[in-house]
């Protein structure tokens, strides 16, 4: 992004002649509150339930749910949720699906892709377009045959019914990221390799996915963050308690504890916090797979 | 003899890895393509089939032919889940696209805390729909929740409208929380867009005399049009899959006299809650059917550059 930044030539010029620096410092003055206006405002639906979850319930009650400054602080309400709420369990469901899921699509799909970059064949497009077109299929039309097939197959309400459908789901856009970004890698590599007698799955394994690494970190952040939040397969595929991951815990806990609020959203910031640690600590991996989504 | 002998283990050897690449080959491309033909395109046509017959999860299901469309086009609340999904489609299609674009014009440019902007507004994308929607369900909240009480605040307690509660507001408080999150999305789509536009291009234009708004319209915009027609079908896509939300800030009741069904939640609660699962698909075909005109944009649009590089 620096290097438009940069590039800006009507403020590089303005800035280094300073022509005119004092509307210019007004302008920009003016356009930092208004950015920083809309940053705050997008941040306080969050803010104000962090807010209500470090109060306990008696406070807000009592001194009603928006005094301040507040009566209590106290992580009281988190620790009800890890525990009584029970999710400790479901952040334990939640990965045994969402890694096993993530490491398996990536395989997956780097095969697809590596076979569909490097080998043109007879249907090499079509078999391209089958997996680009998938991707944007509305869930609707596949969750009843894949609730069905779950009961078939019989892994339904179990963790393995969620991998299997997010493993294939996600086939599509993963391979079409691996394709673009495994194009870029040149053929002549890959060919010496062949000359040297490297079996194709050599290649794969020691050559084009070691060269892979942004992109399959970019989309492992990415589909840890998807699936992590997926919550219309788990609402499908799980009945029970114990297998529920931690969008299903959550709802669950609405209906368990309607009135306290500030157990909900505590739960709902924890339920919050790996995705969030993810995006702030990978920020970087993150647009970036984002800008290989968007194609470019 | 022996050179010959060799030689000839050799050529067999090279046959046999070759042979062998061919079956790695093969296997590398159908493994995953069985899979996805299992839980994507099977499903995707036996939703069509399934949508032709009535079918109650227990006994066999039954063909019926067309009988569940025609039930569907007199369902009223069919009419109800179409419309308000028209009106989620149309407020979405303007109101954060135009917002995710102007904040990414203006972000993306030499700006002090520029990041620290973008990670604010992109921030709500990395939270799931069930922790957003209890959010917004708890600032909606009509006796004390945050709006109500800065509403009451101001008008000394004499508006207090029932949000989630109000058949006419509920849509509104939801596609709040909707809009919320997707401004974020189109943002970071376009900044990856403008990532791509050559510098050079808008340094002619400025030497040419044009101004900031002329930059914009006459070269900026045109420059964008491949990442517009992915915003949206993006965002299109995205208001016809709309489900989450609602169901978790209506409370699976598709809130007050059904003002938030959309076609996702009633065709979950057909199939899945009330056991009509023939009906169900044919709500989801019709997702499907109007989704397509979209999805096959889409494909184009990424063919067309597959061959451009």
């Amino acid at each position: 992004m620096a290097d438009i930044m940069l590039a800006h030539p009507a403020e590089q010029s303005a800035a280094a002649t300073h022509r005119k620096p004092r509307p210019r410092r007004i302008r920009t003055a003016l356009l930092h509150v208004i950015l920083a206006t809309i940053a705050i405002a997008w941040l306080i639906p969050l803010v104000s339930a962090l807010y209500t979850s470090l109060r306990t319930f008696a406070d807000g009650t009592e001194n009603g749910p928006w005094s301040f400054p507040p009566h209590s602080l106290t992580l009281e309400n988190f620790v009800t949720a890890w525990t009584a709420g029970g999710f400790s369990g479901y952040f334990v469901n939640t990965f045994l699906v969402v890694i096993p899921a993530v490491v398996l699509m990536l395989l997956l799909s780097s095969m697809t892709a590596y076979v569909l970059s490097r080998h043109r064949f007879r249907g090499s497009k079509l078999l391209l377009m089958v997996f680009i077109a998938g991707l944007l299929l509305p869930f609707q039309i596949l969750l009843i045959p894949v609730y069905r097939l779950s009961n078939f197959l019989n892994i339904y309400d179990s963790l393995g019914a969620l991998i299997g459908i997010h493993v294939a789901f996600e086939l599509g856009f993963c391979t079409f990221v691996l394709h673009n970004f495994m194009r870029t890698i040149p053929k002549d590599l890959t060919d010496a390799a062949a000359v040297d007698g490297a079996s194709v799955f050599r290649i794969w394994w020691q050559i084009i996915l070691p060269l892979c690494r942004p992109a399959l970190a970019a989309l492992a952040t990415l589909e840890f963050t998807w699936k992590w939040n997926d919550y219309l397969w788990v609402i499908t595929l799980i009945q029970s308690t114990d297998n529920a991951t931690v969008t299903l815990g959550l709802s669950g806990l609405r209906g368990e504890f309607v009135t306290n609020w500030n157990l909900i959203t505590a739960a709902a910031l924890l339920a919050a916090i790996p995705t969030v640690i993810i995006y702030l600590v990978l920020q970087r991996q993150f647009l970036g797979g984002l800008f290989v989504g968007s194609n470019r | 003899m022996t050179t010959m002998v060799r030689g000839v283990t050799r050529v067999l050897g090279r046959k046999r890895a070759l042979s062998l690449d061919r079956v790695t080959l093969v296997l590398f491309m159908a493994v995953p393509l069985i899979i996805y033909a299992i839980w994507v395109w099977g499903p995707a046509l036996a939703t069509i089939a399934i949508s032709f017959t009535r079918w109650d999860n227990v006994s066999d299901p039954q063909w019926i032919g067309l009988k569940n469309y025609t039930r569907l086009f007199q369902d009223p609340l069919f009419k109800q889940s179409l419309i308000n999904n028209f009106i989620w489609l149309v407020v979405f299609i303007t109101i954060p696209t135009t917002a995710g674009l102007a904040l990414a014009i203006t972000l993306d440019r030499r700006l002090k805390f520029t990041r620290l902007y973008q990670s604010a507004i992109y921030l709500p994308m990395v939270l799931s729909l069930p922790v957003i929607g209890l959010m917004f369900t708890w600032f909606f909240k009509p006796d004390d929740g945050l709006v109500n009480s800065l509403l009451g605040l101001i008008s000394h307690g004499k508006i207090a409208p029932g949000w989630l509660a109000d058949p006419h507001l509920a849509l509104v408080a939801v596609m709040t929380a909707a809009c919320w999150r997707h401004v974020g999305y189109v943002m970071v789509l376009y900044l990856a867009g403008l990532k791509g536009i050559d510098p050079a291009m808008r340094e002619a234009a400025v030497v040419d005399g044009a101004n900031e708004w002329q930059l914009f319209r006459r070269v900026t915009l045109p420059l964008l049009k491949p990442v517009t027609i992915i915003v949206l079908v993006i965002t299109i896509i995205e208001s016809l899959r709309a489900f989450d939300l609602v169901y978790v800030m209506t409370n699976g009741l598709e809130g007050p006299n059904h003002a938030t069904e959309l076609l996702a939640t009633m065709m979950f609660n057909a199939a899945i809650h009330n056991y009509q699962l023939g009906y169900g698909a044919a709500v989801a075909v019709i997702l499907l059917l109007i989704s397509l005109a979209f999805i096959i944009t889409y494909v184009w649009q990424v063919m067309r550059q597959e061959e451009e590089l």
